[in-house]
């Protein structure tokens, strides 16, 4: 694969909270566009990675970091205003969080904040959207529902639609289908498949194989470091490290 | 029975009288209440009773008209639910979603703390300080007056207020405020339109209950708002609240007589409108549930 423009670019970055070192001298480049699956064992350091990318980490007090972090050649700590960035930078979360709305307000609710108030806009937005989230058909006669009422896999997909109703250029998914069943894993993985080459997605999972099965380019994180970023279909067939390698084929993790 | 299983019932017998206890006792007081503020209704119409302008319970014949009274309970009440429901929300607001940890806890202390002290005192500081400051700066014939007790009964509500307000907002799953934040909300983006909207039954429930304590609130409004019974038509007249009536008048009637009946008969109107606010709070905190 041809490497495209470098999307986010981390150059030694170190991150701490309190005492604990979560995240050392950590340089990694994203290309624009690429599916990059991140994958290590339990305070590995890679939600910390990817939880800087949108600076959620700075909502604990106890945080600190040092060296550079790089959007689109800005930097994300002095350049971008934070609200902005956040819009640029969108978050999909381990469990779904829908907000205490109906189906149609949890869409909107990025919008309406960047500003949108025509009403036609906004259904616009919200048919778009949950078609891309592969959930309109199931909702299409109930938006007005309170998002609660869906099931785990649905709020998850509608959680994935209220993120791209803010026109992210990055997509963050932590752990997204973690707690979902295979039939709402299938139809996410499929979307992030879908918008390949629309968006630049950054993919933290604690299954391996979803990390196979969807991202170009996949890494390697182990106690605070990245032991290893390759190509997915290298990695997961030669791995250069050999903890690399005791990870994917199950010994440790 | 082995002595295991006799422990256990005579526990479990324990547990659940202390549980009816509580629901007894409402029963019991408002059959008192009713026993003997209904007799009144023999001799006086309801209506008379609760839409007559003029309390003269000793004049002859006496006068049993209690809109007076509710109006003036209803003034106090009103003008301290204006100065403490945004005040206390506001506080609450800040102490559960803006202050520093340290603020945080000197806060909750400092409200804790307001609300123990005792009305007496609070009624005795306002006598002494708030009267005579409305007097002088609004150039009032006199400072006791239903503001001066709006404003301390503000003070009484707002501990209610504040606290169970924040609790309320603290119960707000910080999930769903990183959820705003993610998709670039400010801070009070996420406060407005997601934390208080999860906790607006909680705030209800705070603001009912802060009103109930003000309704049902006795010696500062005593000392504070002046006693007149007449038909209120400003804040910044002396007024007589339902409580204060009963308060100031029990001692003095003739056990049996229409002005004793007429006492428990305002005890009933109070029990009424305490019951209803608890109703509405309770209202608001299970709307949610559904």
């Amino acid at each position: 694969m041809v490497e495209g423009q470098i999307k986010i670019a981390a150059n030694n970055l170190e991150i701490w909270f309190g005492q604990i070192h979560a995240l050392k001298s950590l340089s990694i480049a994203i290309h624009e566009k690429e599916i990059l699956g991140v994958i290590g064992p339990a305070n590995s350091g890679k939600s910390t990675f990817l939880r800087s990318l949108n600076r959620f980490n700075d909502l604990d007090p106890h945080f600190r970091f040092q060296g550079s972090l790089r959007l689109g050649g800005k930097n994300i700590y002095k350049d971008i205003p934070v609200g902005e960035l956040r819009k640029r930078v969108g978050m999909v979360f381990a469990l779904p969080v829908p907000l205490p709305l109906s189906i149609f307000e949890n869409v909107v609710y990025g919008p309406r904040r960047h500003g949108i108030k025509q009403k036609s806009v906004l259904e616009g937005i919200v048919e778009k959207t949950l078609q891309e989230a592969y959930l309109w058909e199931e909702v299409k006669d109930r938006l007005h529902i309170s998002a609660m009422k869906l099931s785990g896999g649905q709020q998850q997909r509608l959680c994935l639609a209220r993120t791209l109703a803010v026109e992210p250029e990055v997509i963050l998914y932590d752990e997204p289908c973690s707690g979902l069943d295979p039939i709402s894993t299938a139809k996410i993985e499929e979307a992030m498949r879908r918008f390949r080459k629309r968006y630049t997605q950054v993919l933290v999972t604690n299954n391996t194989k979803q990390a196979a099965r969807v991202s170009d380019r996949t890494a390697f994180f182990l106690m605070g470091e990245m032991v290893e970023l390759d190509q997915t279909g290298r990695i997961f067939t030669f791995p250069k490290d050999q903890r690399t390698n005791d990870y994917i084929s199950g010994r440790f993790g | 029975m082995s002595l295991k299983n006799f422990k256990e019932a005579l526990i479990e017998k324990i547990i659940f009288l202390s549980g009816i206890a509580s629901i007894i006792l409402v029963i019991l007081i408002f059959i008192f209440l009713a026993k003997e503020g209904l007799s009144l209704f023999k001799s006086v119409h309801l209506g008379d009773f609760l839409l007559g302008r003029r309390w003269h319970p000793i004049s002859e014949p006496p006068q049993f008209g209690v809109l007076p009274l509710i109006l003036g309970s209803l003034f106090v009440t009103l003008g301290a639910a204006v100065i403490s429901v945004p005040m206390g929300i506001a506080s609450a607001i800040y102490i559960a979603e803006v202050a520093p940890p340290r603020m945080k806890e000197i806060l909750k202390s400092g409200i804790e703390l307001l609300a123990a002290i005792p009305s007496v005192v609070l009624g005795f500081i306002g006598m002494t300080t708030l009267v005579p400051f409305v007097k002088h700066h609004l150039n009032l014939p006199t400072g006791l007056t239903a503001f001066s007790g709006s404003v301390m009964l503000a003070f009484m509500a707002m501990p209610t207020i504040v606290s169970i307000a924040e609790d309320a907002l603290t119960a707000v799953p910080q999930k769903y405020k990183e959820a705003a934040l993610a998709l670039g909300a400010t801070r009070w983006q996420a406060i407005h339109r997601v934390i208080l909207r999860a906790a607006s039954s909680g705030i209800v429930a705070a603001v009912m209950l802060g009103i109930g304590r003000v309704v049902g609130e006795t010696m500062a409004v005593m000392m504070i708002t002046g006693n007149a019974v007449r038909m209120p038509t400003s804040l910044f007249q002396p007024v007589r609240t339902l409580t204060a009536t009963i308060a100031a008048e029990m001692g003095e009637t003739v056990r049996g007589s229409a002005h004793y009946h007429a006492l428990f008969a305002i005890g009933i109107v109070l029990f009424v409108i305490t019951f209803v606010i608890n109703l509405i709070a309770d209202w608001a905190v299970h709307r949610k549930l559904k």
